[in-house]
């Protein structure tokens, strides 16, 4: 960008969001160059910190006109550099847009700006409304909703309630346009109870990763949370169990989350998939008799010895039950240097067999140390299946290996049937080429409707960085 | 290394104590006697599958014959598993040494401490009832006896040589064990065996209350109904349970008359649970805390770290407040205790 346009543009911003909210200083730049991942980064030209709708409409206005990219982010976590700005441009950091505007204790709902975070969220209700929460993803708590709802994120509640992007009440969004919409009920009169039965489809942007608008504040629904929880750790030496305990314990409908693990090291955990069964209940009446319905149901794999569940000791316990559980963090930096990535495909349940012998053929074609965690998602409708690399930051061979590991990894989900869960841009595209032509079309022109420019996060889903 | 074991012994009983007193099987004299010669006989019996491990009959047998390390040799021989195989395979797992285990402590010097598998007591270990002791800890200090509760005694007799030439290796004369399963180990069970120990094993209590008459004069009776959870181990080793009577007495805390207490006491129920008994787990658990309630113990005494960690929740629930032997005798020299 010529440096008189560029000044130009930096005053049009300064104008608009004020000076204490306009940097264009290499220090700030280099932050929003990256996320904690393995893509190449690259800087934008500006980056701002819009604190209403309105500024936000005429940051987009003013790109719109000079034809710069805008590049929507919240705290930029998703490790696959969904945020990274590959042609330069405006960053809108949309953290200051931090209310919680409304929560709706009998409909179950609250409507957040879109820089709340998790953490924030989870707070406020623990504190305001304690019988209610929402979906929470094992992410850090700066993590923000709405972040988590443009990538499909799944939280606690996934395995009942499905992706969190399904618990979406309404949406305010501003388009590439400028103009500001709303979706749902919330665009018919002041309830933000539901999307549906509405014409125009939430989809439209959520899964977008920011490339068909700005999303700046939404609905979404909120769940009862029961005083109790507790956690029941099943385990198997074979794989091809999973999908049968899955199946049986979600036929229960007793979990309130179901998640599964597997790892090489500390050795208690080698040669076994671990299966975390949640379980919640006002009453220890409650809680109890959900266990023995859990337990019940996997009586006939309990009996011929292929499964079983641990007795767990409470640091064990305490870790599994902390709310995000922080044993990510402790993988990230288990080869020192801090850093790890994963590819979260999202497959049939009984495809786990298969994608756990990838990851470990992965794992070792690679020289890589590796870790599964993974998520069940409605009622074994699909999981959330991650296959994930640590590296450390300061080898450089390292970071190559878990690449290679990475991009291998995406194209076994490919392959599986399953699809890459925010996938990098080399995965994106991968999937496009694999996609259905028609579906490939119809997304190319949505993009073009929306957005004829091209403006919006113009390297994901199609646009060449 | 074989049992030794003597089937006259069995076969001259009358009594057949080691079964007919067995809180889970439920056995009369006659049924007893009946599965017992079955045993002896290395001939399949019930009892293979349906002992909990509680290592009760070896206290129970009062001619010292072992029926409870035949029996885990019976379950091995016959390929009986009382565990689901990932558990088996866990467990198997736990005790492998790792390179954080440090297999030599050259700075060690006696009096010493084994931890066995138990780190996260090393800082409490520490004040005046340890005064002097160096700590050992970690997997190549591990007993291995847990694999009893796995039927797999071939387990402990493959790893046990290694663990007590290490040990030896020190060169310590003597060693106090923090938990009572390792000092039954390198006493009970390496004599069943004939396997050699070239030191003595103290045992915890042992120590404890030597260590309290010495500090007699500072002792502050905490004078609370406590009740004690026998855990398995101590079935192997009931000659030293008079040195904890002894201590609770020097301590000033009245250990409550209770049904499950004694011979009659009853598993933490940690066992059961990898069992996948979990009606048995839950009624065990129930009828153990409600009778420390009814005992109106204030405390409930652990010696064994599993048992607590099983226990201690439900225990604490129930208004009775669980506590480490240690951290209680810690109270009564006046030291802070977690």
């Amino acid at each position: 960008m010529r440096s008189v346009k560029k000044e130009e543009i930096y005053k049009a911003l300064v104008e608009i969001v004020g000076r204490d909210y306009v940097s264009d200083r290499k220090e700030d730049l280099y932050i929003y160059s990256r996320d904690p991942g393995l893509e190449e980064a690259h800087e934008p030209d500006f980056v701002v910190m819009p604190k209403t709708v309105e500024e936000v409409q005429e940051i987009v206005r003013l790109a719109n006109r000079e034809r710069i990219p805008v590049v929507p982010v919240g705290a930029s976590l998703s490790l696959s550099g969904l945020t990274i700005p590959y042609k330069g441009g405006i960053v809108v950091d949309l953290r200051r847009m931090d209310r919680i505007i409304e929560v709706n204790r009998m409909g179950r709902y609250a409507v957040v700006e879109a820089g709340v975070t998790q953490g924030k969220l989870k707070a406020y209700l623990e504190e305001n409304f304690p019988d209610l929460c929402h979906s929470l993803p094992e992410a850090p708590p700066s993590a923000t909703i709405v972040g988590n709802l443009v990538i499909h994120g799944q939280g606690h509640l996934a395995q009942q309630y499905g992706f969190n992007s399904s618990m979406v009440t309404g949406l305010e969004v501003v388009l590439p346009s400028g103009d500001v919409c709303r979706i749902g009920s919330c665009a018919l009169g002041p309830y933000w109870f539901s999307v549906e039965p509405f014409p125009v489809p939430a989809g439209l942007f959520l899964g977008w990763f920011g490339a068909t608008g700005i999303i700046t504040k939404v609905g979404i629904r909120l769940y009862p949370r029961k005083r109790l929880r507790d956690v029941e750790v099943f385990v198997v030496e074979d794989p091809k169990l999973v999908p049968e305990v899955v199946y049986r314990v979600a036929h229960t409908e007793m979990a309130e989350d179901l998640t599964t693990s597997a790892q090489p090291y500390p050795p208690i955990y080698q040669g076994i998939v671990m299966i975390q069964v949640y379980i919640n209940g006002d009453t220890e009446e409650e809680l109890e008799f959900k266990r023995r319905l859990i337990w019940r149901s996997l009586k006939e794999i309990i009996d011929a010895k292929e499964g079983g569940f641990m007795a767990l000791t409470p640091d064990i316990r305490g870790t599994l039950l902390e709310e995000p559980i922080p044993t990510l963090t402790r993988f990230a930096d288990v080869l020192r240097g801090g850093g790890f990535v994963y590819c979260g495909a999202i497959i049939p349940v009984e495809k786990f067999p298969e994608a756990l012998k990838r990851l470990f053929e992965i794992a070792e074609r690679h020289q890589v140390t590796f870790a599964h965690s993974g998520r069940v998602i409605g009622r074994g409708h699909c999981m959330m299946f991650a296959f994930a690399y640590p590296f450390n930051r300061e080898d450089a061979a390292s970071m190559e290996r878990a690449k290679k590991a990475l991009d291998e990894s995406y194209i076994a989900t490919l392959e599986m049937g399953g699809i890459p869960w925010k996938p990098d841009l080399s995965a994106q595209r991968m999937m496009i080429e694999r996609m259905d032509k028609g579906a490939a079309e119809l997304l190319k022109r949505i993009r073009k409707l929306l957005d004829p420019n091209g403006i919006m996060s113009p390297a994901n889903w199609g646009v060449e960085p | 290394m074989e049992l030794k074991f003597d089937r006259s012994l069995c076969e001259k009983c009358g009594t057949y104590d080691c079964l007919t007193k067995c809180q889970y099987l439920r056995l009369d004299r006659e049924g007893a006697r009946r599965e017992i010669m079955k045993l002896i006989n290395r001939e399949d019996s019930f009892v293979l599958r349906e002992c909990v491990t509680c290592y009760a009959c070896e206290e129970y047998c009062k001619k010292g014959n072992h029926p409870f390390y035949l029996i885990t040799e019976l379950q091995e021989e016959k390929g009986i598993l009382p565990v689901p195989k990932p558990i088996l395979r866990q467990w198997i797992n736990t005790g492998i040494p790792t390179k954080r285990d440090p297999q030599h402590f050259p700075f060690a010097r006696e009096p010493v401490l084994s931890l066995c598998l138990f780190p996260e007591f090393v800082e409490e270990l520490g004040g005046r009832l340890f005064e002097g002791f160096s700590i050992i800890v970690g997997r190549h200090f591990f007993c291995q006896l847990a694999y009893l509760h796995f039927g797999r005694p071939s387990i402990i007799k493959e790893r046990l040589p290694r663990i007590i030439e290490n040990i030896a290796r020190h060169g310590f004369k003597e060693i106090v064990f923090f938990h009572d399963e390792c000092y039954s180990t390198f006493t009970s069970y390496a004599r069943a065996y004939g396997i050699e120990v070239p030191f003595r094993p103290v045992h915890y209590f042992e120590h404890l209350y030597k260590r309290l008459k010495e500090l007699e004069g500072e002792i502050r009776p905490l004078r609370v109904r406590v009740a004690y959870q026998r855990n398995c181990s101590t079935r192997l080793a009931p000659d030293k349970e008079h040195y904890l009577d002894e201590i609770f007495e020097l301590i000033g805390v009245e250990r409550v008359r209770r049904e499950y207490d004694g011979e009659n006491a009853l598993c933490c129920g940690g066992i059961f649970r990898l069992q996948q008994r979990y009606d048995l787990y839950v009624d065990v658990q129930k009828r153990n805390v409600e009778d420390m309630v009814r005992a109106k113990a204030e405390y409930c005494v652990f010696n064994c770290p599993m048992c607590y960690y099983m226990l201690a929740e439900g225990v604490s629930k129930a208004g009775v407040r669980p506590i480490m032997l240690h951290q209680l005798c810690k109270l009564a020299v006046g030291e802070p205790s977690r």
